[in-house]
């Protein structure tokens, strides 16, 4: 499994229900099933990723995150969930700040991971090359890449907190997705996983 | 036998008779009820492998056939089909009411002694499950790995698992709908007057008098108009355009002129060969009242012993648009129930559950597959 969706495992709370937006082919869920005594639910639109949910036996639902009411994660009712899992989503989206309102009103608690633009790396490729980084963390071209919404970990802080969040545990993830410390996060890691309440 | 030519044959078999009558959801009793059904492939020992298959409005047993006497649904189900007769069991009956060999409005009344006609009670969905459920009986199968049906089909298979979510471990509903439309009904009540105001329709009484031919023409007209419905705009399009049918120049007189019109007319005709004008009225009228999330405490079971759901909509399904699938697929998820939907994109309508979409065929696939394997595993 991608080394920061065992990151992200380690936190969740035995015999949660979870769902998961952007859950890919079911991989953590299915973790997350098996041995963690936790039950729920995918959200992914891609066929062939939610194929393979399916064969996983991993339930999931094809819905468009980016749809408004009253499809989209509007169907998703209150309180339904104990956690939102958003992993290398949230900068996917269109409005990732209704992203995290939606979480706030299915579970009021959820894990976010995502890319940091601020990355010393990115800034280098920027500052000296001139360009648009490519790295592990952000691995696509500019004009063919779902990272529509990239951001610093200062900046995710920040919107995580106008939305009403507290960030109740924070790791910092290096070059290969493997946990790291370090005092300078918004520089030194590739990215981050925020548990949130 | 040789594999990949599994034969099968309709049998019929009496599941409820004077002793044992059939108490409907309204309280009325049918002292004999006929079914007639086909299995295909081999129940194992520990009976853990039956998928059992409902049939939609104008449907009957024969879900899987061969060249020559194609089945209806043979996409679905099949050697080596996602419903795969090689490794299950596979059952379809002839619903309650139809007119393909299950007892229906045309059968004799024993009390009578002729044909009920309107004198057959009203039905629900919940009574073909309950007739399906001692089929089940019948054949020594206690747990299905599955239930499988599209439109119709898919409702009964949704009201099984609210029943009885202990019969049946995986569920999969396919262009199906919990609640119809007030569009869904208007398109019903059109048809079923188109047969009751024919004139040989006589106020049902047609039956009584031997020549009769009964109301062709309100039946023919009904199915015409739903084959309209069954069908996408741009499905009706791509088919036959504005296509002329004979010839390069039309007609311009009020017969058959355009290569719809035929399409439609012979669909029409070659119905009446095969389907009964009191079993449209029946079943269209359950549809109508169809409405399992109403009931107080619908979803107490299924809660308690979850059913496993696949709902799956067709995006250009206008019969039973996306919407009603994500009804079913939320209500149950939101209530806990593991459940998986999916939309699949397909240009051909409501007709999409019956033919060859390899997106929707695979899934269907996958939710089988991992429901076989678990039940191996267990």
């Amino acid at each position: 499994m991608r080394p920061d969706l065992e990151v992200i495992a380690g936190l969740v709370p035995h015999g949660a229900r979870v769902l998961d937006l952007g859950c890919g082919d079911g991989q953590l869920l299915q973790t997350l099933i098996q041995q963690r005594g936790c039950s729920g639910t995918g959200v992914e639109n891609d066929p062939e990723s939610l194929i393979a949910a399916i064969r996983r036996g991993v339930s999931v639902m094809e819905v468009d995150i980016d749809d408004e009411d009253p499809a989209g994660l509007a169907e998703f009712a209150d309180s339904t969930y104990d956690l939102v899992i958003v992993s290398q989503t949230l900068q996917t989206t269109r409005r990732p700040d209704r992203v995290l309102d939606h979480v706030q009103r299915i579970a009021g608690r959820g894990i976010i991971s995502v890319p940091n633009f601020g990355y010393w790396k990115h800034r280098f490729q920027l500052l000296v090359g001139g360009r648009m980084p490519v790295s592990s963390a952000i691995p696509h071209p500019w004009y063919d890449t779902p990272n529509i919404h990239l951001s610093s970990l200062r900046d995710v802080e920040t919107l995580i907190a106008e939305r009403g969040f507290e960030v109740q545990e924070q790791v910092t993830l290096g070059r290969d997705g493997f946990a790291i410390r370090t005092p300078v996060p918004n520089v030194v890691a590739s990215g981050a996983v925020y548990l949130l309440g | 036998m040789a594999p990949g030519r599994i034969e099968s044959t309709t049998k019929t078999v009496v599941l409820f008779d004077a002793a044992r009558p059939l108490v409907l959801e309204s309280g009325e009793r049918l002292e004999h009820v006929e079914v007639a059904f086909e299995t295909w492939g081999e129940l194992n020992a520990d009976a853990s492998n039956a998928v059992f298959v409902c049939h939609a409005l104008t449907g009957d047993a024969h879900a899987s056939g061969s060249e020559v006497d194609p089945g209806w649904w043979d996409t679905m189900v099949g050697p080596g089909k996602p419903v795969d007769t090689e490794r299950f069991f596979v059952i379809c009956p002839n619903l309650l009411g139809g007119c393909r060999g299950t007892t229906g409005p045309s059968s004799i009344d024993p009390g009578t002694g002729s044909a009920y006609g309107l004198n057959f009670p009203l039905l629900s969905i919940r009574d073909f499950v309950t007739v399906h459920r001692a089929l089940l009986a019948h054949l020594g199968v206690k747990r299905l790995l599955a239930g499988v049906g599209g439109s119709l089909g898919g409702m009964q298979v949704l009201q099984w698992a609210l029943d009885a979510p202990e019969e049946i471990a995986h569920a999969v509903v396919v262009a199906a709908s919990s609640r119809l439309s007030a569009q869904n009904i208007a398109f019903s009540a059109v048809a079923r007057s188109a047969i009751m105001g024919d004139p040989e329709f006589k106020d049902g009484l047609f039956l009584d008098s031997p020549d009769a031919e009964g109301p062709r023409t309100g039946l023919a007209i009904a199915r015409m108009m739903a084959h309209i419905t069954y069908l996408s705009e741009q499905a009706m399009a791509e088919k036959f355009g504005r296509r002329i049918q004979d010839g390069a120049e039309p007609r311009r007189r009020f017969g058959v002129d355009f290569a719809v019109e035929s399409y439609l007319e012979h669909q029409g005709s070659t119905f009446l060969d095969r389907f009964d004008p009191f079993s449209y009225l029946y079943l269209t009228r359950a549809l109508d009242y169809f409405d399992p999330f109403a009931e107080q405490g619908a979803l107490i079971r299924v809660i308690a012993q979850p059913t496993r759901f696949l709902v799956v909509a067709f995006d250009s399904d206008w019969r039973f648009s996306t919407s009603h699938s994500r009804r079913i697929a939320h209500t149950l998820e939101r209530a806990g129930v593991p459940t998986s939907f999916r939309e699949i994109s397909s240009p051909h309508g409501h007709d999409s559950f019956l033919l060859e979409v390899p997106d929707y065929l695979d899934t269907v696939r996958a939710f089988l597959d991992h429901a076989s394997e678990a039940a191996h595993a267990s």
